[in-house]
């Protein structure tokens, strides 16, 4: 293939990737790109060009040790729900953006601890970067046909040219806002897209290698163990390698949390913390497909390869071999979009170290304070993409000098042994509240010594001082400090053997220390917040203990340097509203102060927020035992605060019930009066007629026929007396249920005719015919006697509503599934639409009625009804029926109601 | 001759009371209910009504209130006749502008004595009866 062709197949994947991101940014809310998919997939920016070529060189050299580097995520993701939760939340609430503020801020804003976290990060990316850059490079000159081609310097080499189109694109999406802590969708949507393509591209090939170039796995598995080597190749080795195994599993388990870009795509860019319970079994399988084929193409790269020097490029070399120029291409971008994704994610993160936590707290804060905010933010800008460029094409000549003799495995090993001197401080400094800054600087600069003396002196001392053999003999001439032996231990990789001694330094340097010397009290109040998270994560600004001097003015000037106005005003706003506080409030507290220094720790970092923020005001010191006794305090008072919350809730909520449950009885109360001023009037109405009427008996002139009407109204008045405290007592007793209902099974149709029988003659004298359909033979269960009642009450009433002569009354039966049904119809007045609702009420009586007041107790349906339910049935009236009255009533078959 | 107006919706009760005051030579006149009572009331001009509280439609409080404010009506006293023999309910009918309450059930001469009397002497505190 021509270069010329590779180049432009670059470059258009490279306007690709520019397009795509620019989409993404373009609709950050969008559903694309916010997902738990994508999340799991932009933390597949831990597989790099040593995930996709180096795996295969060790497995084809060493065997299955490969594995042990993604052993180490997989064992930690369980863990990630409880420890990266907590993580991505202190991160979160802090504004923190990179593991160098992360550190910085859980020892107190410490400056120096952030710049060395920083620079420990540049020791270990750097070379890094630049094997990436060796990676394309060699692949591209591989799958080029100028082989003879030879660069002679880095204006005419294309990976040159390759590294500086990869920093426009991080330079272009990654400092679009000063805010750090703001989210790259951009940026993160390409590095999911391309964790997909190199994750398909490799799948491709090991199936290529597999399936067709081979018979299999089982062909590819005869064929190898031909091979002198093979029985090595697929052992564990014995227990010096067990060490080695535990070693590197270690280190790649703490890599995962620690490199920068890991922290970067897992906490910085975290939406939503509940993607972490898809990506915990997502990412593993993730890891466990990349490595499915490494096995077999290293194999393949063994038999069919035998005399190639670099086993790392197998994957691209048996195509190769098979002059498949489309898969090699294939496989080559595969290669190339892991390079790119480690490269924008790693620089993009170390750019923000950089100038948050050593350029601008060392050097630039006078002038940002100084300057104004459109000033500043260019500056800051700026810094950030110098630094990105700089660290390009520093790595880029780290490349060019350095790495010639190294392979991906060994550079990326002594990477992660790099990173994992962050290991104590970090993990220690979530769960170990003494640990302290000074403890955390000695232990991590310990551990650099280390790694320095045992990992990278025998590699620089080969290359400057070939001559100097301290290195095979030890240093002074003292066997025990040889360099990858120390201590006399000679079965482990140096890799390990630099682990091991550098973390066990470390480690004893940051405890030791920490004990030693006692942090001060800015210290231990951060450390209580990120120990004890849970307990103060609602205090919020509340958790950070300050005392001591500062006028909101000052700080707002501050503030308005580095948000502009507008956002300067509208968070200080929010933030009184937040928290009760007047606008017109001049001196400032620790919880203004704690909230603009994270205002800050997104744009300048953690360090110089609390350098600039200490510049305006006029901190006491205070005790430790204060610290805590405040933090103390601030919680249970936050805490009672709730309770109190809770109480005064519970309270109006009893308050509420109470109102109700009085409404009620009020309303009972006043239902009671009116039934018994009712009853009264009831009662009092008949004795009134009848003492009036005998008092106007004792006039002796009065003509007979008169006598004989008024007598009779007497009569009359004092049936009406009787029917009335029958009826009342009648209802009295069926509302306390209690009357037993003598509920039998019996047929209807013979009660229904007894009932007519008793209407028979005032029908009669009343010329109002009756017509009842008799249906002999249906069973329900009722009371008898009750039932006459419910059914002459309905019967007398549509005999008192009917006309005479013209007066038909029908009755209904029928019998359903669970119920049988009775209806009384009329072609009476009918009863109104506003009154159907309540005629069952006791004494109701319509408005509408003729002024001639109607006969009957007014207790009469309210009796039907109460009767009806006590056999768990239901009396209505039908509303649809038009022609006069029909009312309704249903009985359940089965004694537990319908 | 002086005239009476009885309202009331119980038939039996209205009887007697009409047989009553007509022996002693008063014009008696009867109306079932509120609206009933309005109209007679405005057409005769009774001397007195003797009103009933519990009516369908319109209650006697409301034929109250109408009746007072008919100008034509303003020489008319109006007593309450009513079941609701609460101290409470007594006290509504006077605030309500009444000029006397009767309690059922009643004696029909003390009725008639005390109704005399109200004609006959304008000025007696109404709220003695």
């Amino acid at each position: 293939m021509s270069n010329y062709v590779v180049g432009l197949i670059i470059v258009m994947y490279l306007a690709m990737l520019f397009v795509l991101a620019y989409f993404a940014e373009k609709n950050p809310r969008g559903k694309w790109t916010n997902n738990p998919y994508v999340y799991t997939l932009s933390l597949a920016v831990y597989c790099t060009a040593w995930t996709y070529y180096g795996s295969v060189g060790i497995a084809s050299r060493s065997g299955i040790s490969f594995l042990a580097i993604y052993l180490g995520p997989v064992i930690s993701f369980p863990l990630w729900i409880v420890v990266m939760k907590k993580v991505i939340r202190i991160s979160k609430q802090h504004k923190i953006s990179s593991i160098a503020d992360f550190i910085s801020m859980r020892y107190g804003n410490n400056r120096f601890l952030g710049a060395l976290v920083t620079i420990t990060c540049l020791l270990a990316i750097i070379p890094y970067i630049s094997l990436q850059l060796k990676a394309v490079s060699e692949t591209f000159s591989l799958i080029s046909s100028e082989n003879s081609y030879v660069s002679t310097g880095f204006l005419d080499d294309s990976t040159f040219y390759i590294a500086l189109l990869i920093a426009v694109f991080v330079a272009f999406y990654g400092t679009r806002s000063t805010d750090t802590s703001q989210h790259k969708k951009g940026i993160i949507a390409t590095v999911a897209f391309e964790s997909v393509l190199k994750l398909v591209f490799f799948l491709a090939i090991g199936i290529y290698v597999t399936f067709y170039l081979f018979d299999g796995t089982t062909d590819l598995y005869n064929q190898a163990s031909m091979k002198a080597n093979f029985s090595q190749l697929t052992s564990l080795g014995g227990l010096e390698n067990g060490f080695n195994w535990l070693f590197t599993i270690c280190l790649s388990f703490f890599a995962i949390f620690l490199l920068p870009r890991q922290f970067h795509v897992a906490v910085v860019e975290n939406d939503n913390e509940n993607y972490l319970k898809k990506a915990i079994w997502l990412f593993p399988l993730y890891l466990l497909l990349f490595n499915v084929f490494v096995i077999f193409i290293a194999w393949a790269g063994n038999i069919s390869l035998p005399d190639v020097v670099n086993h790392d490029y197998y994957s691209l070399l048996l195509p190769l071999q098979q002059n498949h120029q489309g898969l090699v291409l294939m496989v080559f971008i595969g290669g190339f979009t892991a390079v790119i994704s480690m490269i924008v994610v790693s620089t993009l993160a170390l750019s923000t170290m950089v100038s948050n936590n050593i350029v601008i707290p060392y050097g630039f804060i006078k002038r940002l304070v100084e300057g104004n905010p459109e000033e500043n933010t260019k500056r800051i800008k700026n810094i950030r993409r110098v630094a990105i460029f700089l660290l390009i094409i520093i790595a880029y000549f780290f490349y060019v000098n350095f790495s010639a003799q190294l392979s991906l495995f060994s550079i990326g090993l002594i990477s992660f042994v790099l990173i994992a001197q962050l290991a104590p401080s970090f993990f220690l400094g979530l769960t170990w509240r003494r640990g302290t800054a000074r403890g955390a600087e000695i232990g991590i600069l310990v551990g650099l010594a280390v790694v320095f003396y045992t990992l990278l002196l025998p590699i620089v001392s080969q290359v400057v001082m070939p001559n100097v053999k301290f290195v095979e003999v030890g240093l002074f001439g003292f066997s025990w400090l040889r360099p990858a032996q120390l201590f006399g231990l000679d079965y482990l990789t140096p890799e390990s053997n630099a682990f091991l001694w550098s973390l066990s330094f470390n480690t004893l340097s940051f405890v030791g220390f920490s004990l030693r010397i006692k942090g001060n009290y800015r210290e231990r109040n951060y450390a209580e917040m990120f120990v004890n998270h849970s307990n103060y994560e609602n205090l919020q600004e509340g958790a950070f203990v300050w005392k001591g001097e500062a006028y909101v003015a000052d700080i707002k000037r501050l503030l308005s340097r580095f948000l502009g106005e507008a956002r300067t005003n509208r968070a200080l706003r929010l933030f009184n509203k937040k928290h009760n506080i007047s606008d017109t409030e001049e001196k400032a507290d620790a919880r203004l102060i704690n909230f603009s220094e994270k205002l800050l720790t997104g744009s300048i970092g953690s360090a110089s927020a609390k350098i600039l923020l200490s510049s305006v005001s006029k901190e006491t010191p205070i005790s430790l035992v204060e610290v805590l006794n405040i933090l103390e305090e601030s919680k249970e008072t936050k805490a009672n605060n709730k309770l109190l919350l809770e109480k005064s809730e519970q309270l109006t909520a009893m308050a509420h019930q109470l109102k109700e449950a009085n409404e009620e009885l009020l309303f009972q109360d006043r239902q009671k009066d009116e039934f018994l001023d009712t009853v009264a009037h009831e009662l009092k109405t008949p004795i009134t007629s009848i003492k009036a009427a005998s008092e106007v008996l004792e006039d002796d002139d009065m003509p007979l026929e008169l006598r004989r009407q008024f007598l009779e109204n007497i009569s009359r008045d004092t049936d009406r007396l009787d029917t009335l405290i029958h009826n009342i007592l009648d209802l009295e007793k069926l509302s306390g249920n209690r009357t037993e209902l003598d509920i039998k099974k019996r047929k209807i149709n013979k009660t229904i005719k007894k009932a007519l029988k008793g209407v028979e003659q005032i029908a009669a004298k009343k010329q109002v015919a009756i017509h009842f359909k008799e249906k002999e033979n249906v069973e329900v269960p009722f009371d008898e006697d009750r039932l006459l009642q419910v059914l002459t009450n309905l019967l007398s009433n549509s005999l008192k509503f009917t006309e005479p002569h013209t007066g038909i009354i029908n009755i209904r039966l029928e019998e359903g599934d669970k119920a049988v049904k009775v209806s009384v119809e009329d072609n009476g007045r009918g009863i109104p639409t506003e009154d159907q609702a309540y005629i069952f009420d006791k004494f109701y009586q319509s408005k509408n009625q003729n002024t001639k007041k109607p006969q009957g107790s007014g207790l009469g349906l309210a009796i039907c009804k109460k009767i009806v339910e006590g056999h768990k049935g239901s009396i209505w009236v039908d509303k649809g029926f038009k022609k006069g009255a029909r009312l309704v009533f249903e009985l359940p078959k089965s004694r537990n109601g319908t | 001759m002086k005239k009476i107006l009885i309202v009331d919706d119980e038939p039996n009760i209205v009887m007697s009371l009409e047989y009553a005051f007509k022996k002693k030579d008063f014009g008696v006149f009867i109306a079932r209910d509120g609206t009933e009572a309005l109209e007679i009331a405005e057409r005769e001009i009774p001397d007195l009504i003797l009103l009933d509280v519990m009516m369908p439609q319109m209650d006697g409080y409301e034929t109250l209130k109408r009746i007072r404010e008919n100008d034509k009506l303003s020489q008319t006293k109006v007593v309450f006749l009513s079941a609701k023999s609460k101290e409470k309910d007594i006290e509504k009918g006077l605030e309500m502008g009444a000029d006397g309450y009767m309690t059922k059930p009643f004696s029909i001469k003390k009725i008639i004595s005390d109704v005399e009397e109200m004609i006959t002497l304008h000025n007696l505190p109404s709220s003695n009866l």
